[in-house]
């Protein structure tokens, strides 16, 4: 072998060992060796779960999280094809491979937080208990993430030149946009209506009667502001991967999504004081938690309100990217707050649940599986690019 | 039970009459709030 094929050869035996590799690889060895341990421990050997904390991190990040912050997928999808906002075109294929992604990634995780989740599908075929909410979110997130499968479908479909199918499913998508924007108005709700039995261990400040409605407007801007802060990393990391078109729309879906969620934050924040105006809860404000309450409430849902609105205003795009990533902190510390910090709020602390550090690696393990998945995509399929075969398409 | 409140219908009185004079209040609010967000160097 030459000199220069060895040099070629060390070279690109030397590209694999990327630090995003090495990271990646090495959560991914402990990620596995977590699925072991869980799938032949069971969930004693891997979580600090019990009868008194049944759901822990798995449910309260993984899920609540993970399906509001995927859902950028339905708040593009209708802005572009029902609300006919053609100039934030670009922004659809990337937002609903978020969406796809993160609830895939919900349906990955729920795969280690059931106890058997082999029964994971008797809902539809066994006993479907139609009275129950989490019947109505399990259906909701099953059926949604089909719909994001055929809405994704298009642009693998492309990759692959299955040209006649990608346009039968093209020809579907006013049709699928309104089953996706159906079904998140459902279960985003109902994921707050779970909440609704039980008054006694969510602590009255998070616990409202209108928790459902809180929890869809919130998905609202955790969608919108989603998908402004995965545009700015898609931006930072996958620029050599983006047309014209896609780069160009940049700071016009800043700005629009930016001045949509400083609207939606605001009727959010106001909701949320009728909430508390509506329980009397005034008085709790003036404790620890009623602190943490006006945290949330001030530093994560009035400021990035304002912090929005100025941007907009300016047209200070910078701005409106930073404020994503805090609105996003914001839906995060929410759904945490709701499922975890504020639930069992009455037990003493040596009692409270507390997530073990291989929980915390299990979950890291999901969005590290859900960042590789994406990277894989956009490198090779039109996800911020038009196809060549298909430039006049839209 | 906070003072002057005994019964649930003195207590939704209380709640939902306050309710209604913040909803009042934010869509007063809501009209400054969008003339803030569109006052800019260009409306967007």
């Amino acid at each position: 072998m030459s000199e220069e094929a060895v040099a070629v050869a060390k070279h690109e035996k030397r590209s694999w060992l990327t630090p995003f590799n090495v990271v990646m690889g090495i959560i991914l060895l402990l990620g596995l060796i977590l699925t072991i341990r869980r799938f032949t421990g069971g969930l004693g050997s891997v979580t600090n779960l019990d009868d008194t904390s049944p759901w822990g991190i798995w449910v309260g990040f993984d899920l609540y999280c993970g399906v509001a912050l995927a859902a950028g997928g339905y708040v593009t999808a209708a802005s572009v094809e029902l609300f006919g906002l053609k100039k934030f075109h670009a922004a659809v294929r990337p937002a609903i491979l978020t969406g796809f992604l993160g609830y895939s990634l919900v349906g990955f995780a729920l795969l280690y937080d059931v106890g058997r989740p082999w029964r994971l599908p008797y809902p539809f075929v066994v006993s479907q208990g139609v009275t129950s909410v989490m019947f109505e979110v399990g259906a909701c997130v099953a059926l949604y993430l089909t719909v994001l499968f055929l809405e994704f479908s298009p642009a693998a479909l492309e990759w692959l030149g299955l040209k006649r199918l990608r346009n039968v499913l093209v020809k579907m998508t006013i049709g699928l946009t309104i089953m996706g924007v159906v079904l998140s108005t459902l279960h985003q709700s109902s994921l707050g209506a779970m909440m609704l039995i039980v008054p006694s261990k969510l602590h009255p400040l998070w616990y409202s009667p209108f928790i459902p409605i809180f929890f869809f407007i919130s998905s609202i801007v955790a969608g919108l502001s989603m998908v402004v802060f995965e545009a700015t990393l898609s931006h930072k990391y996958f620029s050599d991967k983006m047309d014209e078109e896609h780069a160009a729309s940049r700071d016009v879906v800043a700005l629009g999504f930016g001045k949509a969620a400083s609207m939606v934050l605001i009727g959010y924040f106001a909701i949320k004081v009728f909430g508390v105006a509506l329980g009397n809860h005034w008085d709790l404000l003036f404790t620890g938690w009623g602190a943490w309450f006006l945290v949330e409430m001030l530093g994560f849902v009035a400021l990035p309100a304002f912090l929005f609105a100025v941007g907009t205003r300016d047209r200070n795009v910078k701005l409106i990217r930073a404020t994503a990533l805090l609105s996003v902190l914001g839906i995060v510390l929410n759904r945490l707050n709701v499922t975890l910090i504020a639930f069992n709020w009455t037990l003493p602390l040596h009692e409270k649940y507390i997530p073990n550090i291989q929980e915390i690696g299990v979950s890291v393990f999901v969005v590290a599986c859900g960042i590789i998945a994406f990277r894989f995509i956009v490198t090779r399929m039109p996800i911020f690019y038009e196809h060549p075969d298909y430039k006049e398409a839209h | 039970m906070p003072e002057g409140i005994h019964t649930l219908q003195e207590f939704m009185l209380r709640t939902k009459g306050v309710v209604y004079i913040l909803a009042f209040a934010y869509l007063a609010g809501f009209i400054a709030f969008w003339r803030f967000l569109n006052q800019g160097k260009k409306r967007y």
